[in-house]
């Protein structure tokens, strides 16, 4: 057969297109066991950052089961769920944000006019991550998602006992633009949110991430956060999504219940 | 052997992808902020150069040349996924930090280079040798520069510091400069200016 004939091309392009495909199939279906774990174990180290909980010499898993209890919450009534109520299809372990959001059941569609996170269908329940100190809530870090500008950036942020101070932030999922966006991820722009209150006094949700530097003389400045030069979008995305889940949407029911709890 | 000896280590210096070839620039300046990252990314690279190499010029005779490239970009991009794969299951904080650009080594120009120029024409062992030749030269390059890089610009090598910061104490005040792509640049070129004092052979004639 001649190496230019028409049936010799079809040939080759179907054998590479074949070899090609077992190959890469067989390459992520065998290690996608081991890459869930990886991100199982992301995520809570991610968890761990947030509430400033890490220790470099303990496994992760470890420190994880000792401090934090994680709770089934309903967003729309603030409620937390107990074991015996969880609906069918309902756990704390595997949950999994994306597919909750999808279920006909458990996840909802968001009014396009209140869908300032752009992520157009939520999960009606979440997992929320209390902090434990001798029997009283420390800190509760709260998993939170929206869209930047390529992507949709997955994270968590950490409130202190007064349910108004930030006591860390930080971003586990992202595709920005690296270098950019990108430094959503970065450990020294999170630490810019150590500190900043998300609520004023009377409760409102005042926290920003504003374009450009936070000018520190102003009274606003506790409640502002740098945006990230460079990522304009990534920033607003940032400030949407925060806003959107300490709001009325996100976690806002379960904080005022919270808050009575605490303070009675 | 001396040709295989030859097409392992040519690349290395004499024919150096990147300070000879000029190719493959981007990623060399993406992934050069951090040693550990840079190491990463040649084992990555190594390994898709010598497998395609490999692969394509196994199946050399039969290829039919008016789909060539395409049958040549199918077997490196495949060969880059199942690298990223293993990356994500088995090195998954440093593939984090690579994010895209252990899907860009598809296109970097070295990979396609090769293959079009060397595996079309000559038998597998050979052209396994010199993808893994040109691989090397690449991490050559790669790991220089981000040595310079990590150590100038935040005062550390494989993330451990070696140049106390002031910032913490110490009394190193690191520059910049060097964490961002222009840095990568600058490097680049004064490799390629050694490297043509030291073979003055590589010259351009005036």
């Amino acid at each position: 057969m001649p190496a230019e004939s028409v049936k010799r091309t079809i040939m080759i392009a179907l054998g590479v297109c074949i070899v090609c495909s077992v190959l890469v199939s067989t390459a992520a279906v065998s290690l996608k066991g081991i890459q869930e774990e990886n991100r199982r174990l992301d995520r809570i180290k991610n968890i761990l950052m947030a509430g400033d909980l890490l220790d470099g010499n303990r496994d992760l898993n470890q420190i994880y089961e000792e401090k934090i209890q994680p709770l089934l919450v309903e967003l729309a009534s603030g409620r937390v769920l107990q074991q015996k109520d969880f609906e069918s299809g309902l756990n704390i372990r595997d949950f999994d944000i994306q597919t909750v959001a999808a279920d006909r059941e458990h996840g909802r569609v968001i009014p396009a006019e209140r869908d300032a996170a752009g992520i157009r269908r939520m999960p009606k329940y979440m997992v929320v991550y209390p902090v434990m100190k001798s029997g009283n809530v420390d800190k509760i870090i709260l998993p939170v998602y929206g869209k930047g500008l390529w992507s949709t950036l997955y994270g968590f942020i950490a409130l202190g006992s007064d349910l108004r101070t930030v006591q860390g932030f930080t971003i586990y999922e992202h595709g920005e633009t690296p270098g950019l966006g990108g430094e959503v991820d970065n450990p020294r722009w999170k630490n810019i949110w150590k500190g900043k209150k998300a609520f004023d006094e009377q409760g409102n949700l005042k926290i920003r991430v504003i374009k450009g530097n936070v000018d520190t003389k102003k009274s606003e400045a506790v409640y502002e956060i740098d945006g990230l030069s460079g990522a304009t979008w990534t920033t607003i995305g940032v400030d949407n999504l925060v806003r959107f889940w300490l709001g009325d949407e996100g976690y806002a029911h379960f904080l005022k219940r919270l808050k009575e709890e605490i303070h009675g | 052997m001396g040709k295989y000896y030859k097409a392992l280590t040519e690349p290395l210096f004499e024919k150096n992808p990147i300070a000879v070839q000029i190719l493959g620039i981007c990623s060399a300046l993406a992934v050069t902020t951090r040693m550990d990252t840079a190491l990463v990314m040649s084992l990555a690279v190594i390994a898709v150069m010598s497998l395609s190499s490999l692969s394509v010029s196994m199946i050399r005779k039969g290829m039919p040349g008016t789909i060539r490239i395409i049958v040549e970009m199918t077997i490196i991009a495949s060969l880059v996924i199942i690298v990223d794969q293993f990356l994500k299951a088995y090195l998954y904080e440093t593939s984090k930090q690579l994010s895209i650009f252990v899907g860009l080594i598809i296109t970097n120009c070295i990979v396609m280079g090769r293959t079009e120029v060397f595996a079309l024409k000559n038998p597998p062992g050979i052209s396994f040798v010199d993808g893994i030749g040109n691989g090397l030269g690449y991490s050559i390059l790669l790991v220089a520069v981000a040595f310079f890089r990590e150590l100038l610009g935040s005062g550390k090598l494989m993330g451990i510091t070696m140049l106390k910061l002031q910032s913490e104490g110490g009394w190193y005040l690191p520059n910049g400069l060097f964490l961002l792509a222009p840095s990568g640049f600058i490097l680049v070129g004064l490799f390629i200016w050694v490297l043509r004092t030291w073979k003055p052979q590589l010259r351009e004639e005036e």
